[in-house]
């Protein structure tokens, strides 16, 4: 896994390497998330490695903000922690450049709403991302149309720009999102907010995840609602790439071996 | 910009000049554009507009009158003060105009619920009432504070059969109330139509909750060319997320009419206990706040600032991305007024008129009581009172009895 030709590789290169990888040895990309900050403002220095030792392809790190709207009970209350503890958006860079040089490889991508970027100077932000090792942004909140500006800097500097298709987007809108999306394309598997309290209809997802997978140029990496082993297993081999969020950030309490423990059940899980 | 090209946005993207457009999770994008394409239907069916207007005269009693407030006028020593009287409108405010409006609208798209969230309660029960009339099922997000300060409105929503939902997260008020009812909406949208109750939000709903409130002014203009024999000099109206100014106001934008938008300025501008968001450069700067790019009171890192108000319709984070442009050009002045100058606008009307306002139409009154004592007496000012105060008597009493404790 640390052969230098990975190591060396930054943004969009790193993701597609991430579910490269993953197929070559007969996985399913696990992708996993959590809130930075919380539940401490230092937690991620702990818990990221403990994904990545838990088997993590890809790790996503949400930068809490204080009205967020698509996510669910559990990511608003770590949110919300995680600003009382003095969390920011440049705090979070600096635990991004903290974590590679602490050897982290996975790639990471910065999951958070569009009102502190737009703050902070989208091209600004990407500028800082890149610089401090990250590997691409999420922005659940920016739609297609309002985001030329934060795609145009992710493309100057190579990291991705994931998009997010919906049970609602309709054929002709998902195809244009496909084309856009860069390093992965996020399927949400159901209507709703993120959270394990509402499962996914399997069934439907699965015709879903077949259209998709056909339309996307990009490897299709299917969240929201996927909390356990037993989900994860119903859609190893139907997806590129599978997202478990709030049932991370339920179990960070409970440390970063606990943790491990965790993410290695749920990567075992997405053999093919 | 020319007056006549303000009058004609939002643009086919849903900006108002730099400000409006639409951020929110791809699930609601769809959506939003059925809903978008559903009113721009409706809006050129007169069918649909004879039902909206007939329901306006038969069932909410318009045309709402205007009332020349004597007493007020002379207590005050200058301009006259005249009142446009939504809170004579059925269920007591403005919000009826749009909740109907828009509860037609989610009718005719096959919708069978209602989502809303609510402040002051008015809208809640604007939407609850719609709810009733139509046959709907109706679900209201309203923050706990909330709850406890406008109590009266919680038994009325739940006595016209909706289910009202305490939103306990953040600072218990409206910006948390529309959080959860964006939520909602993401899990239900497939048979729920969210009803927003201000100019705000996600394109469409600026221009649409402003379709349904320019009522207001047509209404008004025409009331006072026959009562007053011309136009008022003064326009000014309570600006919260905007809707009952944007009423008053947009039938006027072309009349040479001086215009006031009123925010609410808490305790102390300085210490950021307010709502007002254009009056504090610190703070309110133009952000992304539940779907829509405008002034947005925030803090140095982009998180969205807690405010505080003394009405609950008026203690929230954003303006409407339109009163955001009319700001910018100069086409409208807004100013604030403090909790104290509210209440004390409060007393006067209710003393001197035989009117309770609501607190968030006090604000409106203040600002017109203070202009009138500068300006002459041939000079006409025209406050929309959008509201009625029976909502208010808890918080009303409450203040005044630490006002004179104090």
């Amino acid at each position: 896994m640390k052969e230098d030709i990975t190591a060396a590789k930054q943004g969009v290169r790193a993701v597609a390497d991430a579910f490269r990888r993953a197929g070559a040895e007969g996985r399913t990309a696990f992708i996993t998330y959590l809130t930075m900050g919380y539940p401490a403002r230092d937690a991620a220095l702990e818990l990221v490695p403990a994904l990545e030792a838990g088997g993590a392809d890809i790790i996503e790190l949400g930068v809490p903000f204080s009205d967020p709207v698509a996510d669910g009970p559990a990511i608003q209350r770590a949110s919300y922690q995680a600003l009382q503890a003095g969390m920011t958006p440049a705090l979070c860079l600096e635990q991004v450049a903290q974590l590679r040089q602490a050897g982290i490889q996975a790639p990471l991508l910065l999951m958070g709403y569009y009102n502190p970027i737009y703050h902070y100077g989208p091209q600004e932000y990407v500028r800082d991302c890149r610089r401090a090792g990250a590997d691409g942004l999420i922005v659940p909140d920016l739609p297609l149309e309002e985001a030329d500006g934060l795609v145009e800097a992710c493309r100057r500097e190579a990291l991705a720009m994931v998009f997010l298709v919906a049970p609602t987007t309709g054929m002709d809108r998902l195809q244009e999102i496909a084309q856009r999306s860069t390093g992965f394309l996020y399927l949400v598997s159901r209507l709703g907010t993120t959270g394990a309290d509402a499962g996914f209809d399997a069934g439907e997802l699965r015709r879903r995840l077949e259209l998709v997978r056909r339309l996307s140029p990009v490897p299709v990496a299917v969240g929201f609602g996927v909390s356990t082993a037993e989900q994860a297993r119903a859609l190893a081999g139907l997806a590129d790439g599978v997202i478990v969020g709030s049932a991370v950030v339920e179990r960070a309490m409970q440390g970063p071996a606990a943790l491990r423990e965790f993410a290695a059940g749920l990567r075992a899980a997405l053999r093919k | 910009m020319l007056k006549l090209e303000i009058e004609r946005l939002p643009d086919a993207r849903g900006y108002f000049g730099p400000y409006g457009g639409r951020f929110v999770p791809e699930t609601l994008i769809t959506p939003l554009q059925e809903l978008e394409e559903a009113y721009c239907q409706a809006k050129e069916d007169a069918a649909f507009w004879e039902e909206y207007r007939g329901l306006l005269r038969d069932y909410v009693g318009r045309p709402t009158p205007v009332t020349f407030a004597a007493r007020l006028t002379d207590a005050c020593g200058g301009a006259q003060i005249w009142l446009k009287r939504e809170d004579l409108a059925h269920t007591g405010a403005h919000k009826i105009n749009n909740a109907l409006g828009q509860a037609l609208l989610a009718k005719r798209m096959g919708k069978t619920r209602l989502i809303a969230e609510t402040g002051a309660g008015q809208h809640g029960v604007a939407v609850a009432t719609a709810a009733a009339l139509l046959g709907l099922g109706c679900t209201i997000y309203m923050g706990c504070e909330d709850m406890r300060r406008q109590g009266p409105n919680v038994l009325r929503m739940r006595l016209l059969g909706a289910e009202v939902r305490p939103v306990d997260a953040g600072s218990q008020t409206l910006k948390d109330a529309i959080n959860e009812a964006l939520r909602d909406w993401a899990f239900t949208v497939r048979h729920s139509h969210y009803l927003l109750g201000s100019a705000l939000g996600p394109h469409p709903y600026p221009m649409m909750v402003r379709d349904f409130q320019r009522v207001i002014g047509e209404e008004a203009r025409a009331q006072m060319l026959a009562q007053a024999g011309r136009l008022p000099d003064t326009l000014i109206a309570c600006v919260g997320g905007g809707s009952n100014a944007i009423g008053l106001f947009h039938a006027f934008l072309e009349d040479p009419v001086e215009m006031v938008g009123v925010e609410a300025g808490g305790m102390d501008i300085a210490g950021g206990r307010h709502a007002a968001r254009f009056a504090d450069p610190l703070r309110g700067r133009v952000g992304i706040l539940h779907g829509v790019k405008t002034y947005v009171l925030q803090d140095a890192q982009g998180q969205i600032l807690n405010t505080h108000s003394i009405s609950a319709g008026l203690d929230y984070p954003a303006v409407g991305p339109e009163h955001a442009l009319l700001h910018d050009v100069g086409r409208v002045r807004y100013t604030h007024v403090s909790d104290r100058e509210a209440l004390g606008a409060f007393r006067a009307l209710a003393r001197l008129e035989g009117i309770l306002p609501a607190l968030e139409s006090a604000h409106a009154l203040a600002e017109a009581m203070r202009l009138a004592a500068e300006r002459p007496a041939e000079h006409i000012i025209l406050v929309n009172l959008s509201g009625r105060g029976d909502k208010d008597l808890d918080t009303v009493t409450q203040a005044l009895q630490e006002e004179r404790g104090a």
